[in-house]
């Protein structure tokens, strides 16, 4: 019972929050400027959440995720920039998040035998080494990266892509494979004496997770018409990180909340360019001091509604 | 027939011998006991069993099938499980999803449809709820399902361990200090619940255990290690006699008196 509601609950959520926007184009009260901001939440959320997964769910550390966004990003540029159509957009997304996927799962294979702080290290080499790949390719046009790719996101797509990433990672979760990688991260010792092949769900939850980075990069590459390698750089895979740790790892709504915070932070503060960066900063150091666990813990938000629900039911039944 | 045969396994970390040329060899059905003194290497033939060292000699079978050398999940899947001296629970999960989790090999579906959670992805989730709240219900722990494994209290966690233990099928089911830190009264409990699951799931076990008291009633023979040797094997009554048994127990002077 609690379960169908939870699942009412979030889509009715998502709906509203569809709608909501939607009509708020419509009047025009979202401007240009304001869309970018959406926009860019949305992607973190896509790349965040899916990192989650990885790190925060399944408990592989990876400081890579910005490469595999990167070749999203690239592979659907290319596409769009040959067919500038939603059919070519559609192609050029999935090619590319499939492909992130694909180098996600031959990275994976060899790293994932690494734990931790080695782990980590090898991802970062890994991105670092896509980012040179990248700065040398021909096709990729080297450092002066590709300009004036069409701008083919807009609101539905952003939507799609946000609200389906989600769904899918929430799935994932809620199933037996999920509940095998969540088991990694709580012990690895005792997941593999239940019969979890660790190695086979790391590198299966890895390459998801590439596959999400992926389409976020992509919606990236379809909106700003303009990429290069440097955009894709460690600071990236840090600053998405930071979104997963200061939302909560092993927390979906987390993610969501602190994307969303996040950047409305970031965007309050340009009007002091000069304390920008210092007092986002404070924020980040304010928030482990005083919740190292992350705004939502390892909670949901449904939860959350649902305990209260639960609590108030019981007391009821008490008392009468 | 003999369902595990051990022989010769030995197993060295650097220039010490954790365990050394043991012969062990289980009967389809039965209760077998393992024990010894603190250091014998009666989890490190645990370990060797289920895959988490390689052993540096000897055999491992289970029927006919060669263990050694292979991966835990993998000698997992073919039927041997195991509980954890120190407890081992996926303890920010529920007590359920502990028990689901243990069932993923027998889940009927990939990694496609819990994305979208079509194909058999209902129905066997459903199948696997209902036999994991049986095994819950089996162990006591019925009405704590929804409940964190962290915050049950030790003696459920040690249920929540068998209970983990026995979802994934196992024909061998090796048990390492069921009742450690246990009260008498638990203990008794944790008895019959042995006795009655090994009818009800037709298992073969072995069993690592300090509480003489439990190891002596429901064990049909006992194999004792010391410094990583088997020095006696028998029935009860014949290890409760034996002079090496008592002398490895009580050190060598005791022996005599």
């Amino acid at each position: 019972m609690g379960k169908h509601k939870k699942r009412i609950l979030q889509l009715a959520f998502f709906a509203a929050t569809y709608l909501a926007v939607a009509a708020l184009i419509r009047a025009g009260t979202i401007n240009d400027f304001s869309f970018a901001v959406i926009v860019t939440i949305c992607i973190n959320i896509i790349l965040s959440s899916s990192l989650n997964m990885v790190t925060g769910f399944a408990g592989q550390f990876s400081l890579g995720h910005a490469g595999f966004m990167s070749i999203g990003a690239y592979v659907c540029a290319l596409t769009i920039l040959r067919r500038p159509t939603p059919l070519g957009f559609l192609l050029g997304m999935l090619g590319g998040a499939l492909l992130a996927a694909l180098v996600g799962l031959l990275v994976g294979l060899p790293t994932l035998r690494l734990r931790g702080d080695y782990l980590a290290i090898a991802t970062l080499g890994m991105a670092e080494i896509i980012r040179v790949v990248f700065l040398n390719l021909e096709i990729t046009n080297g450092a002066a990266g590709l300009s004036f790719i069409p701008q083919l996101v807009d609101w539905n797509w952003l939507f799609a892509a946000t609200a389906g990433t989600l769904l899918l990672i929430a799935n994932f979760l809620n199933s037996s494979p999920g509940r095998a990688c969540i088991a990694i991260q709580e012990d690895e010792v005792a997941a593999e004496a239940v019969g979890v092949n660790t190695l086979r769900y790391k590198v299966t939850v890895f390459s998801l997770g590439a596959f999400f980075a992926g389409i976020g990069g992509a919606l990236y590459a379809a909106y700003f018409y303009f990429i290069k390698p440097d955009l894709f750089g460690f600071s990236r895979s840090v600053d998405i990180l930071v979104i997963v740790v200061v939302g909560g790892m092993g927390s979906l709504s987390g993610s969501v909340v602190a994307s969303v915070l996040l950047m409305v932070v970031s965007t309050a503060l340009q009007a002091y360019p000069a304390l920008r960066m210092i007092l986002y900063s404070l924020l980040l150091v304010a928030v482990m001091l005083f919740r190292p666990q992350g705004l939502m813990g390892s909670k949901e938000v449904a939860d959350l509604v649902f305990t209260r629900f639960r609590r108030a039911e019981k007391t009821e039944k008490q008392g009468g | 027939m003999s369902i595990l045969t051990i022989q010769n396994l030995s197993k060295s970390f650097g220039g010490i011998t954790a365990v050394s040329d043991v012969n062990l060899a289980l009967e389809c059905g039965e209760l077998v006991g393992l024990i010894g003194p603190n250091g014998a290497g009666k989890t490190t033939v645990f370990n060797l069993l289920t895959g988490v060292y390689t052993p540096t000699g000897g055999e491992i079978r289970l029927g006919d099938l060669a263990l050694q050398g292979k991966k835990p999940h993998y000698i997992c899947g073919k039927g041997v499980a195991r509980t954890f001296q120190n407890i081992r629970l996926f303890k920010n999960m529920t007590v359920l999803n502990n028990v689901r989790t243990a069932m993923h090999q027998h889940a009927g579906y990939g990694t496609l449809s819990s994305l979208l959670h079509l194909g058999r992805y209902h129905s066997e989730e459903q199948d696997m709820e209902t036999r994991a709240a049986e095994l819950l219900d089996r162990l006591g722990l019925g009405d704590k399902a929804d409940e964190l494994a962290g915050n049950l209290s030790y003696g459920e966690q040690r249920h929540l361990e068998i209970a983990r233990a026995l979802a994934t099928e196992p024909v061998l089911l090796l048990l390492d200090e069921p009742a450690a830190g246990m009260n008498p009264a638990e203990t008794l409990r944790l008895t019959r619940l042995l006795h009655d699951i090994r009818q009800q799931f037709n298992l073969t076990m072995l069993l690592i255990e300090h509480d003489m008291s439990l190891v002596m009633n429901i064990c049909e023979r006992i194999y004792v290690l010391d410094y990583g040797c088997v020095i006696a094997s028998g029935s009860p009554a014949d290890i409760r006699r034996d002079s090496r048994v008592i002398k490895a127990y009580l050190g060598e002077e005791a022996g005599h008196v």
